[in-house]
């Protein structure tokens, strides 16, 4: 395409509120305009990349794949947790729209979120395989038929991108509580056909901060960008909770087995 | 030695009032309107193990103004808590499997809403046959 198109097509302005706050010297973070030239093919993300570029270098913000693979540009985009690589700009014209961190999140620069609790968490819970019988390489695989594998799969699709997080009340409420996004990664171990692990991970699901913070507001599965639905697997965990529970009293301790995740391995 | 200093904004205290959490909130504020059904008719079991008079008493309640009023309340409050609750049903249990497929969450909500709007009409044909 020659230059002067390209200018051609770029006729539409909008104008981008975007939240910033620089830890040297603002006290609180505050709104900042930025007028810019899009495209109908340009994402918020190629929009606040134009900030960077032409109009104000000092702007931060975290992005990488721009194919809503990495989870990296997770930002409040006309106050819903979006990811800035799947959001157009023209779905706001003629704007303005505002750009936010993530929200319940404290914010480290501009629209950069601390991460290190959300990380902390996924260590917590064995976010690996531990086989229920351990099996010599004769032996081979661990099979799995689709109907297993249709129990967790979508849990499996989680790109850390924390979306479910900032539309999450009880999660702004209870900075602890466990949340969506790594109970899904946790449902999607625990609901593994291969896995023997879930006595370990139940211990977690079981306490204030674990599946119990959840009050069902499902909005999380809403905005999850990957179709992950973690209010699925935090509510699945609530039923495993209330199960083992009452299996106490029938003198089986922890009293997580395969009973709710279905079949065995065969 | 680290510059950081995060900022933590404070949560919005009224955030279940706002657009995204309406049906939430809408969902949970109805089930009052459930358990104002279920305390009526316990009322109603209480007088009739009473005796006759305190069941007439409560049939004569039933039919003031102001017992209509609060039903036409809760019809509306049982109405909205029944739509908003069977569309996160799916979401509240273990994935179920039809065969070999797990069934989609809109199937679920639907089968919901269906046995529900059949309960309601057979309820209605039983009371309406029970009429003298």
């Amino acid at each position: 395409m020659p230059p002067d198109a390209a200018t051609a097509i770029a006729a539409r302005e909008i104008v981008i509120q975007v939240l910033r706050y620089r830890p040297g010297t603002d006290r609180e973070p505050v709104r900042q305009a930025y007028r810019v030239p899009f495209t109908d093919d340009m994402s918020v993300l190629q929009g606040l990349q134009y900030i960077k570029d032409h109009l104000d270098g000092t702007l931060s913000f975290r992005w990488s794949c721009r194919m809503a693979i990495c989870g990296s540009c997770g930002m409040m985009i006309g106050g819903t947790p979006r990811l800035a690589c799947m959001t157009v700009i023209r779905e706001y014209y003629p704007g303005p729209f505002t750009v936010e961190p993530l929200a319940h999140f404290p914010i480290e620069r501009d629209l950069v979120v601390t991460v290190g609790g959300f990380i902390k968490k996924i260590e917590g819970i064995y976010p690996y395989l531990i086989p229920k019988t351990q099996r010599r390489l004769d032996e081979g695989e661990y099979l799995q038929t689709p109907l297993q594998l249709a129990r967790y799969e979508t849990f499996s699709d989680c790109i850390n991108c924390m979306l479910c997080y900032a539309a999450c009340p009880q999660f702004g409420e209870n900075p602890d509580f466990i949340g969506p996004g790594v109970m899904a990664l946790l449902q999607r171990y625990n609901g593994d056909s291969r896995d023997g692990a879930q006595e370990k991970r139940m211990e977690l699901v079981h306490t204030d901060n674990g599946a119990w913070s959840c009050t069902a507001v499902g909005y999380c599965s809403e905005v999850c960008p990957k179709q992950v639905d973690p209010a699925n697997a935090v509510n699945q965990n609530k039923t495993r909770s209330a199960l083992d529970y009452f299996l106490r009293f029938l003198g089986r301790p922890g009293g997580s087995g395969s009973a709710a995740s279905g079949e065995v391995n065969p | 030695m680290s510059s950081a200093r995060p900022y933590l904004r404070p949560v919005e205290s009224l955030w279940w009032a706002h657009p995204p959490y309406l049906a939430y909130t809408l969902r949970e504020a109805t089930g009052v309107a459930v358990a104002g059904y279920a305390l009526v008719l316990l009322a109603g079991l209480i007088s009739l193990a009473a005796g006759k008079g305190a069941y007439e008493a409560w049939l004569g309640f039933l039919k003031t103004p102001w017992s209509l009023a609060l039903h036409v309340l809760f019809l509306i409050g049982m109405i909205a808590h029944v739509w908003t609750w069977f569309q996160i049903m799916p979401k509240t249990m273990p994935r179920l499997a039809l065969g070999e497929r797990i069934l989609p969450q809109r199937q679920i909500t639907a089968g919901g809403l269906a046995v529900a709007a059949a309960s309601f009409v057979i309820i209605f044909l039983i009371a309406k046959g029970t009429q003298p």
